[in-house]
């Protein structure tokens, strides 16, 4: 079993002055699934985020990707290893042109290393990258300066830059957030394709109806502490995370 | 093509020819004008291209100059060899000088890269080595003033291309990702301190060699390598030429370090008028020269096409 896991989480804490961002939290991820993260807001999901690419370190605790220890490493060489995340505040370059984002992960190392010179035009894989994450190129979107760029596109941008690092497991912090429903069903199936081509994904969301349509499995927050774990129905029929969700129950 | 080559070509010839038109008190005056331009650049580049606020400029050219003058004065090396090694070694030592302070962002790399040249100068009396407060002089200068003045106007002209080349190579996008979002840039497997490195060392490169011509330009060292000016002028250039633009830092040193010899005559009243020229400036035209001329040329040319 530990051959298949890609990523083994184990006992994670960290916490922020007083705070307990995150408590003894633990869990498994096989190769090719997709992972949800749910829970309330501050539950510690980002932070969770933060510690498993290496962007804080955490007080207790050790990340295994691929049984190696990345724990300790920079979140550049933990990027190189295949480990790819998106970001919940978006952050393009926002003064460089939408293909020209691409070009700063299409020149690191993993990249480079993967495509052993044979990458061809860079500009030209920017933007077979950015039509396959939806980005129109008749319409010359691609050419426009990120800064000037809608949300969604923000968004996709932000998965773009993830695939362009050719990864083996992506971490897609709340890519749902602030898009319509039509920006949202558009962006699934490239979901669904990433997975088919055998990416594995962590998914944090508050989009609950749409990540259980993608996820295998679904770990569930609640400060700091893992509450629940297990399929999406079991999940949510969970007392537990009933009460985290809604509040407990009092009887007048 | 024309369109895309004039203003290119004006700025070459005007560099190239004015020299020849003005006497040689003036002509010296270009020769450090050249210098302050290098250091704009070096400015403009790790301000506008890497996020890097950098008050390093006394530093560089304190390095270079040092450098070079030392291994004239004691090694009696000619300055065909002293500027080369100084521009390279200065660079190396600065930038070394700098790492540790890369994690720093903003105002707060400003400050630290402010202080050491106020280091040095410490150093230098307290120690009372490589000439002490006195300096060092008799070094070797240039065999004519044609050879000062085009020296520093062509590595003015080569550096400014060359750079506005690189901002738009790989490691320039790599570099203006940093200055936009560099947790980004990280979450893209790029080490940031590497390429922030190799940034400083490349403005490191135009402040030392700009030191190394000075000390054989004055044919002497001394702690007013050191000096703020070489700081302060350079963001002064920068803010009146065009932030970002390359050209206009350049170009804005060319204005200020001339009209500073103009107002030399007012005595230390220079330092105010020079101020409220800046707030002028600053007021009135924020976005600088070259980006306004920019504009206006891209315009014009809009305007003649209907």
């Amino acid at each position: 079993m530990a051959g298949d896991s890609i990523l083994q989480v184990k006992k994670l804490s960290k916490s922020f002055g007083g705070v307990q961002a995150i408590m003894n939290v633990s869990f498994e991820l096989a190769k090719g699934q997709i992972l949800g993260v749910i829970g309330p807001n501050g539950s510690g999901k980002t932070t969770l985020v933060n510690l498993i690419t290496g962007f804080v370190k955490p007080d207790k605790g050790e990340v295994l990707f691929n049984g190696k220890d990345i724990t300790a490493l920079a979140p550049h060489k933990i990027a190189n290893l295949g480990l790819t995340r998106t970001f919940q505040v978006m952050r393009p370059y926002h003064s460089l042109s939408a293909f020209k984002n691409l070009i700063v992960p299409l020149n690191s190392p993993r990249v480079k290393r993967s495509a052993a010179g044979k990458l061809g035009d860079m500009d030209a894989v920017a933007i077979d990258i950015l039509e396959e994450v939806g980005f129109e190129r008749d319409a010359r979107v691609p050419y426009k300066v990120a800064g000037s760029l809608p949300l969604g596109y923000l968004k996709r941008l932000e998965l773009g830059r993830c695939i362009a690092m050719r990864p083996e497991l992506i971490i897609c912090d709340e890519v749902f957030s602030g898009l319509s429903m039509s920006e949202i069903t558009s962006l699934i199936p490239l979901l669904e394709r990433l997975r088919m081509e055998g990416i594995t994904m962590i998914m944090i969301e508050h989009r609950l109806r749409e990540l259980f349509r993608l996820a295998d499995k679904v770990v569930v927050l609640t400060f700091g502490q893992k509450i629940a774990e297990g399929l999406a129905e079991e999940v949510m029929n969970n007392q537990m995370v009933k009460e985290a969700y809604l509040g407990t129950e009092t009887k007048a | 093509m024309a369109y895309l080559l004039a203003p290119r070509l004006l700025l070459i010839m005007g560099l190239l020819v004015v020299p020849l038109f003005v006497d040689m008190y003036w002509q010296r005056v270009l020769c450090s004008a050249g210098i302050y331009a290098l250091l704009a650049l070096g400015f403009d580049f790790l301000a506008e291209y890497a996020g890097l606020v950098c008050l390093g400029g006394a530093l560089f050219i304190g390095t270079g100059g040092y450098i070079a003058g030392l291994l004239n004065h004691y090694f009696h090396l000619p300055p065909l060899l002293t500027i080369p090694i100084a521009t390279v070694a200065g660079a190396a030592f600065s930038t070394m000088v700098l790492i540790p302070c890369l994690r720093l962002r903003g105002i707060y790399f400003a400050i630290i890269s402010f202080m050491f040249p106020l280091f040095a100068v410490f150093i230098i009396i307290a120690l009372n080595v490589f000439g002490g407060t006195e300096g060092i002089s008799a070094l070797d200068t240039f065999p004519s003033i044609w050879l000062e003045l085009y020296l520093i106007l062509a590595a003015v002209l080569v550096s400014l291309f060359a750079i506005r080349r690189l901002v738009n190579e790989n490691m320039g996008i790599i570099l203006r990702g940093v200055k936009d979002n560099d947790q980004a840039v990280r979450a893209s497997g790029i080490s940031i301190t590497g390429y922030k490195t190799r940034a400083v060392f490349i403005a490191a490169l135009l402040g030392c060699f700009g030191g190394a011509y000075l000390s054989h330009l004055y044919g002497w060292l001394g702690l007013s390598l050191f000096a703020m000016d070489f700081s302060i002028l350079p963001i002064a250039a920068t803010v009146m030429g065009g932030m970002g633009s390359l050209v206009g830092p350049v170009l804005g040193a060319f204005i200020l370090t001339p009209m500073s010899e103009a107002l030399r005559g007012f005595g230390q009243l220079r330092v105010v008028l020079y101020c409220l020229i800046l707030i002028a400036f600053m007021v009135y035209k924020p976005e600088g020269i070259m980006n306004y001329l920019e504009r206006k040329y891209h315009q014009f040319e809009k305007w003649e096409e209907v």
